[in-house]
């Protein structure tokens, strides 16, 4: 089930001057699931009038957790990066459909996060983790500084880096790092990220014969399959990526 | 003893009575199941569902929105499976809800539209159709027979023709005079009318020195228009006998209000469902605290006081 509700923002760490991680306390629907997003209102901001999309990065409905981990990408982003600790967010989630999970033991995910496109993966390398599932993470940014939450990913799987200096790991974008090079050992490729990046990481994934999931951003309105506004052509015409997407299988689009 | 003060928000759309003012408008709304985990459609007084067209149409290419001061421009291009797919897969999902269904009907001549709504009349739960003669947004069709009166009376008759029950024509604003057009689809049997559809506009990135949207223009929504779209059901409704329906802009209850002084007898709320997915439920319980303020024992009594 959908909700609407104001959640409480409790920690807001600056990352870095281009991204900040967002913690939010509040009553967590049921079933929130790794690659959905929240539509964020952005309150008080003259020149936003739409809802925000934004990834999910963690969510325990235990403890009632919510952490987004967002870029500054214009007014309604640079408003949310710079809200105070105490402030209180509307939000409408969980949307989208999600990663779908492998069931056997023995796969060998590689989770591919260029950017602020790293955000899904959190979640999605704790559950796999949770599932006895090690995955793998191929984190890249422009620079060493950029990337984000590394310690946090190392403490779930293997992190292999790339950036485009060179700074940390191998110099490049992520779908040239020698991880997509050759068929390599992955049962499954998740990837999030610029979508240079992404339909890079996809003909990799075609290449070695490997399945793969990428999760996209298009321009959204509504967030719930009314407006029509953000789709994307895929083999069954165009869809919307909020509804049955964000997440796509790559066999689905016409890339 | 008690007494029951509710005011009564119960109004007339041609042959069609609705518990209230307030529906949704087409294209903004989905098929209202979108909203259920939100709002019970039961709170609504209709729910126009997305426009529907003889042929399935896949739309314009993305980018098909851009955020705009107060608003936003949209170039979807009708996207939509069909009347057949309609009837076949989405009618049975929705014909139940308790409120009012009514169905958005395109086309690209008049044939075309009188054969939607030819099939449309098989349904029985489908309590109105609203004739979209005003999107801006497709190269056939749609505004052309807004723009002039000869097209939108051309329309009306052929769907009267066709459709039995209320009919509702819903009017550009990308006009000179909207009068002219609103006189011209009730000479030709129109049931009321329904206006603003979007305005014409544009958005440039200046970075990447390209157009914000795919098909360069498209339709601006949200509060930016309301003004024009309150002035516009101002001067149509002192213009024509039938009633009409006010949108452009809604937001709140006070925003409907606005309409209504203005000669609405009913409003459609849009974009604002996109921010507050439960905005039209609000709507309506403000409206009736409005009435209960200023002493309104009935909505009809303010339609048009301005």
């Amino acid at each position: 089930m959908k909700v609407v509700r104001d959640f409480l923002l409790s920690a807001n760490v600056e990352l870095t001057p281009r991204f900040s991680l967002l913690t939010f306390q509040g009553e967590l629907p049921e079933g929130i699931r790794p690659g959905q997003f929240a539509q964020v209102r952005i309150d008080d901001s003259p020149t936003t009038f739409l809802r925000r999309p934004i990834s999910i990065n963690y969510a325990d409905r235990d403890t009632g957790t919510l952490r987004l981990l967002v870029r500054r990408a214009g007014d309604g982003t640079n408003h949310l990066c710079d809200m105070e600790p105490g402030s209180s967010v509307n939000m409408m989630l969980p949307l989208g459909n999600g990663f779908r999970l492998p069931d056997q033991e023995g796969s060998r995910p590689l989770l591919v996060g260029g950017g602020v496109g790293v955000a899904p993966l959190m979640m999605l390398g704790k559950e796999l983790a949770g599932k006895g599932i090690r995955p793998t993470f191929l984190l890249a940014a422009r620079t060493a500084d950029e990337l984000l939450l590394l310690d946090e990913f190392r403490g779930i799987g293997d992190v292999l880096t790339a950036t485009d200096d060179g700074s940390s790991g191998e110099k490049g974008f992520a779908h040239q790092h020698s991880a997509l090079s050759g068929s390599g050992p992955w049962s499954i490729i998740y990837c999030c990220g610029p979508a240079p990046m992404m339909k890079g990481v996809a003909a990799a994934a075609k290449k070695a014969g490997v399945a793969c999931e990428v999760s996209l951003e298009n321009m959204m309105a509504c967030g719930l399959g009314a407006c029509l506004c953000c789709v994307e052509k895929t083999v069954r015409g165009n869809v919307c990526v909020c509804t049955e997407g964000p997440v796509f299988n790559i066999n689905d689009l016409t890339w | 003893m008690l007494t029951n003060n509710k005011p009564s928000l119960a109004v007339q759309i041609g042959g069609l009575p609705l518990r209230n003012p307030v529906m949704t408008a087409s294209g903004t709304f989905g098929y209202g199941e979108e909203f259920t985990d939100f709002m019970s459609l039961d709170t609504l007084g209709a729910y126009i569902v997305k426009g529907t067209t003889l042929e399935p149409r896949e739309g314009n290419d993305y980018p098909r929105m851009a955020e705009t001061p107060s608003g936003m421009l949209n170039a979807v291009g009708l996207q939509n499976k069909g009347v057949e797919y309609f009837i076949s897969h989405i009618y049975d999902r929705i014909k139940d809800f308790d409120s009012n269904l009514i169905v958005n009907v395109s086309g690209s001549s008049p044939d075309d539209y009188g054969e939607v709504a030819g099939r449309l009349a098989r349904l029985s739960n489908v309590n109105a159709i609203e004739v979209n003669i005003s999107c801006p947004n497709v190269k056939q069709g749609g505004m052309a027979f807004g723009t002039t009166w000869r097209g939108a009376e051309s329309v009306t008759k052929a769907v009267r023709k066709a459709w039995p029950r209320t009919l509702i024509v819903k009017l550009s604003p990308n006009v000179t005079d909207i009068t002219e057009i609103a006189r011209a689809a009730e000479g030709a049997g129109a049931d009321a009318v329904s206006l603003i559809n979007t305005l014409m506009g544009m958005a440039v990135d200046v970075e990447r020195r390209r157009p914000c949207l795919s098909t360069v223009t498209g339709g601006l929504s949200g509060p930016a228009v309301r003004p024009v779209a309150v002035r516009m059901v101002w001067q149509t409704a002192k213009a024509v006998k039938i009633p009409v329906i006010g949108l452009g802009g809604i937001c709140n209850g006070a925003d409907a209000i606005e309409f209504m002084l203005a000669g609405a007898k009913a409003v459609e709320v849009g974009t604002a469902n996109f921010i507050n997915p439960a905005v039209c439920a609000e709507i309506v319980e403000w409206m009736s605290e409005w009435c209960v303020r200023h002493g309104v024992s009935d909505i009809n009594e303010i339609v048009g006081e301005i």
